[in-house]
């Protein structure tokens, strides 16, 4: 079974005439690459937790590879939710809970119940601890593997969210927004270890980003989103000025002197917040 | 006329009539409750009762203390320790899976809707419902049951505290995993991951602490509830304590009182040192 | 940078993990000890565990229960019924009230100092240590069988710990409304009623009604040892079998605990508004 996503005329309204999506027409092939750009409140969010099947389109279908997964058996349902790895934008790690059970929870999909009780009992296989530590290493945060999640910074909790889906390797990643705690060095260089760990297993990953400089240099497709309608789907050449001037209405300027050309103020800040070396 | 009995009602408390109403209402509750409880102090001041009180605390000096009865003391304290932690241990049995069953956080149906499935409603429903039942119904009662039903001893005891404490156990359990921050839960159950592993690595990291320190705090009152447990018969020290009562054998009385205060605070020192070291 | 990229990572050999600190995590030995003494419990327990679990017992069990229903409904056990219910209710409320009074007496020495203070705690923790039940049975030995010494026996251990709760409350109180009054001369009884005591009453009272709360479940049960109400009614007949009345009295027994429920919250709910 391929994992090719595909969504015919999808939204997704809280109420009549309230809705996050509309209309959206979308397909991406098993391994391709894709981000999602757009202005504050366009739908973004709202477009990747579709995908992750946490949200039901209120009108139209979602066929993942071929099939509907609301037309499914809840169990079998459920069961492609393992298939699909979502990051939300706020890592959502216990305080109380190391490093090593943080990543290594994205494991659950594939492990039993009782690994998992006597993961947490006793200690993680050493198998499994290298498989945290490998994963964590690649945002080097190797040296975080037994600290509890409370005492990260914004930066560092953020990059264990995404040490999560070199451990979960599901076919399709979603990433919401991976980036956004970190100063440009870092999340580029972050960004470009989940997309070369995406790339190896040829899984397919669609990320959100507010960082239209960073989307147009790391990836070949765009996703223009602007009130929960598709202002575009072009390759990357193909997103003109006009067009990304047109998406982000008076606040283009903004966008991309802001998040395009870091300015001193925002990545030192952003230093002090990481505080990662 | 009308100013004048305005500025007459100001110097008035505006809810006077108000409290008097209350204050009335109580006591008209009151003579028949006290009708009702027989309140007679002075009863205690007649010949009768103060011989017979007064006989009975005479008899509490000397305390009993020969061998064969201080063996007796400790056996049956311990026998209430057993009591106390066998029960805990299988209300416990009774509070996990209930508290794991009843959680809504943990429904895979409301992910994408926000509701759960009718099934999921009604099993929630019913774990609830039967955690009010058992722990509505004090454990002396259950006590009493059992008695009837598994003969007088220990195991009576365990019952009716695994019964009573499971369902108070479990409510609470419930209460703290609905209550703490929900997203890492429903992040992992989002990925595809089952309930019980989205429960193990999102939900209980973050209360384990607190559950523990309230199961040792719970712990703590079942060696209380195992002492009243035994004067209807479900063994230990409540059950040899209410036989010298019977017997009117002050000193064995005095004794077992001792023991039991002696075993409260003690079981309220380990509890607390217990909590302090968790915190 | 190229430290960041995972293949690059997995060419080169892998940096092998640090080990688990050891201070992380709880001890072995205290799980250890646990267990030990758990499993201890559970074996020097006396009683057949081996039959209780047969079918036999279950199925013994499950006929027990089934015999509380149907409840017996004929109006004079009713009748019987309806007064043990208010003799239930009347002793919750009078015991808790005579709690009331005694803690207010013994929680302000407590909340003071030196040997005064000492002496009271030492008497407030004696009452709270001893169970209502065992100061039901002590008392009923002196005064008879009866409600009476049943709401005493409530009242006593009740007060030792309202008693304790007041005086913690005394003493956490914002001091100075009762300083501003004894610094313009006002005795210290008067600070305590003017100014002490408005700011901790909402805190008091929501005591008084969780204690109250919990005081109609055991005013349920001190029947057991002859403290009347409801209680006794139910001991009687549990124990000569009549297992239908026992029914009747067991769910006017819920029917109560769920009332004062009720009530202590919609009380509660009038209180803080």
């Amino acid at each position: 079974m391929g994992h090719r996503l595909q969504l015919a005329a999808v939204s997704h309204c809280y109420v009549e005439g309230k809705c996050a999506i509309i209309d959206i027409d979308l397909a991406i092939e098993q391994g391709e690459q894709v981000a999602l750009i757009g202005p504050s409140g366009a739908g973004k969010t709202t477009l990747l937790h579709t995908l992750a099947l946490a949200l039901e389109p209120t009108r139209g279908t979602f066929s993942w590879g071929g099939s509907n997964p609301w037309l499914m058996a809840s169990r079998a349902r459920h069961q492609l939710r393992a298939h699909s790895f979502l990051a939300p934008q706020q890592p959502p790690l216990p305080p109380r809970q190391r490093v090593v059970h943080a990543v290594l929870a994205a494991r659950l999909t594939r492990a039993g119940a009782w690994s998992a009780l006597r993961s947490l009992l006793t200690t993680p296989a050493d198998t499994d601890v290298r498989e945290a530590y490998t994963a964590l290493e690649a945002f080097r945060l190797q040296d975080k593997l037994w600290l509890r999640c409370d005492r990260l910074s914004g930066g560092e909790r953020q990059r264990v969210g995404l040490a999560r889906m070199f451990v979960a390797a599901s076919p399709v990643n979603l990433l919401d927004e991976p980036v956004s705690s970190l100063d440009p060095v870092l999340g580029a260089a972050s960004l470009a270890a989940v997309q070369a760990n995406a790339a190896a297993r040829n899984a397919t990953m669609v990320v959100s980003l507010h960082d239209v400089n960073l989307a147009r240099e790391r990836f070949s497709r765009l996703i223009g989103l602007k009130d929960g309608l598709l202002q575009f789907d072009l390759p990357t050449e193909a997103v003109t000025e006009e067009r990304l001037r047109e998406l982000y209405g008076a606040e283009f300027g903004m966008a991309v002197a802001n998040f395009g050309l870091p300015d001193a103020s925002t990545s030192q800040q952003n230093v002090i917040v990481t505080g990662c070396g | 006329m009308n100013a004048l009995t305005s500025n007459h009602n100001r110097l008035h408390d505006p809810v006077w009539h108000q409290r008097l109403g209350w204050t009335a209402a109580l006591l008209l509750l009151l003579i028949p409750a006290l009708w009702i409880v027989e309140f007679k102090p002075w009863i205690f001041f007649d010949q009768q009762s103060l011989k017979a009180g007064g006989s009975f605390i005479k008899s509490f000096w000397p305390p009993a203390h020969d061998a064969e009865f201080l063996r007796l003391l400790v056996t049956s304290t311990w026998n209430t320790i057993a009591v106390a932690t066998a029960g805990v241990t299988l209300g416990l049995v009774i509070a996990i899976p209930a508290a794991l069953l009843g959680n809504r956080v943990l429904s895979v149906s409301a992910i994408a809707h926000g509701r759960m499935g009718v099934l999921g409603r009604a099993v929630r429903g019913v774990v609830r419902a039967v955690l009010i039942v058992l722990r509505s119904i004090p454990e002396l009662v259950w006590g009493l049951i059992f008695v009837r039903a598994v003969g007088l001893g220990d195991t009576a005891g365990v019952l009716a505290i695994a019964l009573t404490f499971g369902g108070m156990m479990g409510k609470v359990f419930l209460e703290v995993f609905e209550s703490v921050d929900r997203r890492p839960t429903l992040a992992l159950l989002n990925n595809g991951s089952s309930r019980i592993g989205a429960f193990l690595y999102g939900t209980l990291p973050t209360c384990a602490p607190e559950l523990a320190s309230y199961l040792v705090f719970r712990w703590e009152c079942a060696i209380r509830s195992s002492v009243i447990l035994g004067f209807v018969g479900a063994g230990g020290l409540g059950q040899q304590m209410e036989l010298s009562m019977k017997m009117l054998a002050g000193g064995e009385v005095v004794m077992f009182l001792l023991a039991f205060v002696a075993l409260v605070s003690l079981a309220d020192l380990v509890s607390k040192r217990l909590r302090a070291w968790m915190q | 940078m190229d430290a960041i990229d995972p293949k690059a990572n997995a060419e080169a050999t892998p940096g092998v993990p640090p080990a688990k600190p050891a201070e992380q995590g709880i001890p072995r030995l205290f799980l250890l000890g646990l267990a030990v003494f758990v499993v201890t419990c559970f074996v020097t327990l006396k009683g057949d565990w081996s039959g209780l679990f047969s079918v036999e017992s279950l199925r013994k069990m499950i006929g027990l229960f089934g015999e509380f229903f149907p409840p017996e409904l004929s109006p004079s056990f009713l009748k019987k019924v309806a007064l043990g219910f208010f003799e239930t209710l009347a002793i919750s409320v009078i015991g808790t009230l005579l709690a009331i009074v005694l803690a207010l007496l013994l929680a302000r020495p407590a909340a003071s100092h030196g040997p005064r203070r000492a002496v009271a705690r030492l008497l407030l923790n004696g009452l709270r240590a001893v169970p209502e039940l065992v100061w039901a049975a002590l008392l009923v030995i002196a005064a008879g069988l009866g409600p009476f010494p049943g709401t005493l026996a409530l009242g006593l251990h009740t007060a030792g710990v309202l008693g304790r709760l007041f005086a913690d409350a005394f003493e956490n109180a914002p001091q100075e409304p009762a300083l501003a009054l004894t610094r313009n001369g006002g005795s210290a009884t008067s600070a305590f009623w003017y100014g002490t005591l408005p700011t901790v009453l909402p805190q008091l009272v929501s005591y008084v009604l969780y204690r109250w709360e919990n005081n109609i479940r055991a005013a349920a049960v001190l029947g057991v040892v002859g403290g009347g109400g409801l209680g006794q009614l139910l001991y009687y007949h549990l124990a000569l079998f009549h297992f239908s009345d026992a029914g009747t009295v067991l769910i006017s027994m819920l029917i109560l605990v769920a009332l004062v429920d009720v009530l202590s919250d919609r009380l509660r709910r009038t209180l803080n508004a």
